[in-house]
């Protein structure tokens, strides 16, 4: 009995160590299963990448951090999914809370069809925050966070469509930080940028995660390579593997993720 | 409370909101024609569709209106079918970018827009006076035509704009013309949709009251008519006469006439219904 | 020859599309003809200014201001009745409600739009007047509040199927930023998905306007058919289109003044229509080349 409990102690003090944690996961579209027996844990402030074919459920299993599948018709999901230890599919969880703790950023920019300002005030605007000045400074300090702030600062009114593509995606970013979330979900973040626009976000992800902890679901594998420390390969619904980014790329356990990272298939 | 749990209070109330208001039009609807039922239901017999009109509300019979209707339906159907789906085809598959075309694409949203009343002056102008047709059947459906060109125009474009290039590009490709490639293949593969179009005009159309009160289509008719030159009245019209009348042996009346004319227009609306889920299976 | 053949054909199908041009210059030309006859003989600054309209009486008045006030107030009755339950519907089956109910649903409404108005003439004066009367006592048996309420009943399925077409086609990527920030629904719904649709909203308010205005049926039954400058609710009114019908039912002399009233009074409601609509075409231009 004793023992029992010393044991759960010490669990209890090793799952301290992680922002956020999943045992057992399964995912239903309907009667289709896009994730099977998922178990993992990330640390806090890690950059951590889902690589994996397209149809693998890399993106299923990222926006189930933030409940995102929820709008699905027929999803269902099992298993624990817990951050900061707390389970986040329990009945009485506020979904607005969970969204501002946990941002999102999407494959396509999808700035709102408003001001630059608006964009990034929107965020403080619905949670009620009617402070002016609280919000000037926070949209300046999000919009310096994702470095953007020296290109629109002179017309923060103009329409945020006026920008360009990776501009766009960098006001999204700086939309979600304005939030003050502690774990950012990327999903191809820079699927849809030109290779400039592209390594701008990528060196801004690595400065963000002195701040928050980061997973980013990636097709291009230089990419993970490049900016994640760990990386976790997904294959139809199940994860086959997840380690240091550096061992998953030179050294992996398992034969279909080396296939998979030496371009022998996917 | 905190901001959170007030933001989501007000959602739920909305969502209450929207589910009633999205009830709302249906429990009226359903209110009223369970009204017009009981009010109705037990005047409709075989002699009330077949008897002539009269003077006595208990006596009155639908005949000659109801012939009417089934008159000016099928001659609107007649006029109106060929020319707008000629239109239709040539807005479609003829129609260079042009001014032209422009013109004809902002002139029929507008018509689809023109009061039907409007339509009524227009016929009694045109086709009862200055074409001495009088306030004949023909007239009535004339002016019926016109008002329901736009809307089977319309239906049409979508028909045909549903038709996958693939289609005409294979037809193409073996040596048929424009017009075989039309005809034979697009045509066809539309109908569905057409179809539908011409269905739901029409049974806006047999709803239809101000135009043909104003082209002179008259409250009373002794007899059904005979021709596309005879005097006419149409089902609508009667309802309204009745409606009129202080009574209420004429009240119960219009009643009755009313079940009758729903169940046409809704029949003639699920017919439509059929049709285009018909056809957008097959277009899949 | 097959050639000709074709050609023939095409110029055949133009000249149905021309029919359309025709119609309309048809309908300008009648308008403006018999009005240019009415103007004749009424001075077009009484028509503007006179606050009776009595071209049936002996003592003849020709100012068409009470009919338009008749007009615009069974208008006004009805939209404020459509849009707040339009918007509100469109919004609830665009934003919450779950696809299988969405799609059964929505042709339902649309079959609201397809009953004949005369029926909901007959609904207005038969049912909604006397129970009205229960609340409201000095209601008159014709009456613009009835009309109206029943006509905005009417026109419920223009504004809610348009607008709910507009915000189903914002893109699904703006909800899912926005949920994604901690937003409810309803937030979404009005501070993202109803701006991006703005257009697509205004003109189905538009249109529903427009329906409004040119209905005929349910108040030439329910509204009256008494001229009166007046923005009581209460009180029998009549509309442009209920006087119409009002001059085609009884026996009125081609060629007289007062056969010439109902285009003049004809001509009014088609600029009306003619301007709501073809603003409603403009935006719809426009907004239809911002989606694509």
């Amino acid at each position: 009995m004793t023992e029992k409990s010393e044991a759960a102690k010490i669990e209890a003090l090793i799952d301290e160590k992680y922002k956020l944690q999943t045992k057992d996961v399964n995912v239903f579209y309907g009667d289709f299963q896009a994730i099977k027996e998922v178990s993992m844990n990330i640390k806090p402030n890690t950059i951590t990448a889902f690589i994996g074919p397209s149809g693998c459920g890399k993106s299923t299993f990222l926006r189930l951090f933030n409940r995102m599948n929820d709008y699905i018709e027929g999803f269902r999901v099992e298993g624990k999914i817990k951050i900061d230890d707390d389970n986040i599919y329990k009945k009485k969880i506020q979904l607005e809370q969970l969204r501002k703790e946990v941002g999102m950023v999407f494959q396509k920019p999808n700035p709102f069809p408003k001001s630059i300002f608006e964009n990034v005030a929107y965020g403080l605007k619905i949670q009620g925050i009617k402070d002016k000045k609280l919000i000037n400074e926070r949209v300046e300090k999000a919009l310096l966070q994702a470095d953007l702030w020296n290109e629109v600062k002179a017309d923060l009114n103009k329409s945020a469509l006026t920008l360009s593509g990776g501009q766009q995606q960098r006001l999204c970013i700086a939309r979600t930080l304005a939030v003050e979330p502690s774990i950012i979900l990327m999903d191809e973040p820079t699927s849809a940028l030109d290779p400039i626009s592209t390594s701008k976000i990528e060196e801004l992800i690595h400065h963000l995660k002195e701040i928050y902890t980061i997973i980013i679901v990636t097709h291009n594998m230089q990419q993970a390579s490049r900016i994640s420390d760990y990386t976790a390969f997904f294959y139809m619904g199940e994860l086959i593997e997840f380690d240091k980014t550096k061992k998953i790329f030179t050294n992996p356990e398992k034969k279909r993720t080396e296939n998979y990272i030496t371009g022998r298939f996917g | 409370m905190n901001s959170i749990q007030k933001n989501r209070l007000k959602d739920q109330l909305f969502k209450f909101w929207g589910i009633a208001c999205t009830l709302a039009g249906l429990v009226l609807l359903v209110i009223f024609i369970g009204g017009i039922l009981v009010d109705g239901l037990s005047r409709i017999d075989w002699a009330f569709i077949t008897d002539l009109p009269s003077r006595k509300a208990e006596k009155s019979g639908i005949w000659t209106p109801l012939m009417g209707s089934v008159w000016v339906l099928i001659l609107t159907a007649l006029i109106s079918f060929p020319i707008s789906v000629a239109a239709g085809v040539y807005l479609e598959e003829y129609a260079k970018k042009n001014r032209l075309s422009a013109l004809l694409e902002i002139n029929i949203s507008n018509l689809a827009g023109v009061p039907s009343i409007i339509y009524g002056l227009l016929g009694l102008e045109v086709f009862v006076r200055i074409m001495h047709l009088g306030a004949s059947v023909l007239a009535g459906a004339l002016t019926l035509s016109l008002l329901i060109l736009p809307i089977i125009i319309v239906a049409t474009r979508e028909a045909i704009k549903a038709v996958p290039n693939s289609i005409r590009e294979a037809s193409y490709a073996l040596g048929a013309s424009k017009w075989q490639t039309i005809w034979n293949q697009v045509l066809p593969a539309s109908s569905g949709g057409i179809l539908t179009g011409v269905i739901l005009a029409l049974s806006r159309a047999i709803g239809e009251t101000a135009p043909l009160i104003v082209v002179g289509a008259l409250a009373y008719v002794p007899f059904a008519p005979k021709g596309p030159l005879d005097q006419f009245s149409v089902l609508p019209i009667q309802i309204f006469n009745w409606i009129s009348r202080p009574q209420q042996g004429f009240i119960d009346n219009a009643a009755a006439a009313i079940i009758i004319l729903l169940f046409i227009t809704f029949i003639m609306n699920g017919i439509a219904v059929y049709f285009r889920n018909k056809w957008q299976k097959k277009l899949q | 020859m097959p050639k000709i053949r074709e050609l023939i054909i095409e110029k055949s199908l133009l000249s149905s599309a021309l029919i359309t041009i025709a119609v309309t210059v048809g309908i300008i030309l009648v308008l403006t003809i018999e009005t240019f006859s009415f103007f004749k003989e009424v001075s077009i600054f009484d028509f503007f200014t006179d606050i009776e309209w009595t071209p049936l009486f002996t003592q003849k008045h020709y100012g068409i201001l009470p009919l338009l006030t008749g007009t615009l107030l069974t208008t006004f009755i009805a939209i404020s009745v459509a849009l707040p339950i339009g918007l509100s519907i469109s919004i609830y089956l665009s934003e919450y409600a779950p696809r299988s109910f969405r799609k059964t649903i929505k042709p339902l409404l649309e079959l609201l739009a397809a009953v004949p108005s005369v029926v909901y003439g007959f609904f207005a004066l038969v049912v909604v007047t006397p129970y009205l009367q229960q609340f409201i006592p000095n209601l008159s048996g014709f009456n613009s509040l009835s009309a109206g309420i029943v006509m905005g009943i009417m026109i419920i399925p223009f504004v809610s199927s348009l607008s709910e077409d507009a915000l189903f086609a914002v893109p699904k990527a703006l909800r899912e930023a926005s949920y994604g920030m901690g937003a409810t629904r309803l937030q979404t719904a009005f501070k993202v998905v109803v701006p991006a649709a703005s257009s697509g909203i205004i003109v189905s308010i538009i249109l529903a306007i427009s329906r409004a205005i040119g209905e005929t049926m349910i108040v030439a039954i329910a509204a009256g058919q008494q001229p009166r400058l007046t923005l009581d609710p209460t009180v029998p009114v009549e509309t442009i289109t209920a006087y119409i019908v009002q001059v085609s039912l009884g026996d009125v002399q081609h060629g007289s003044l007062e056969y010439r009233t109902i285009f003049a009074a004809g001509i009014t409601l088609f600029i009306f229509t003619f301007l709501l609509n073809t603003v409603s075409f403009r935006i719809r231009k426009k907004y239809r080349e911002k989606y694509e």
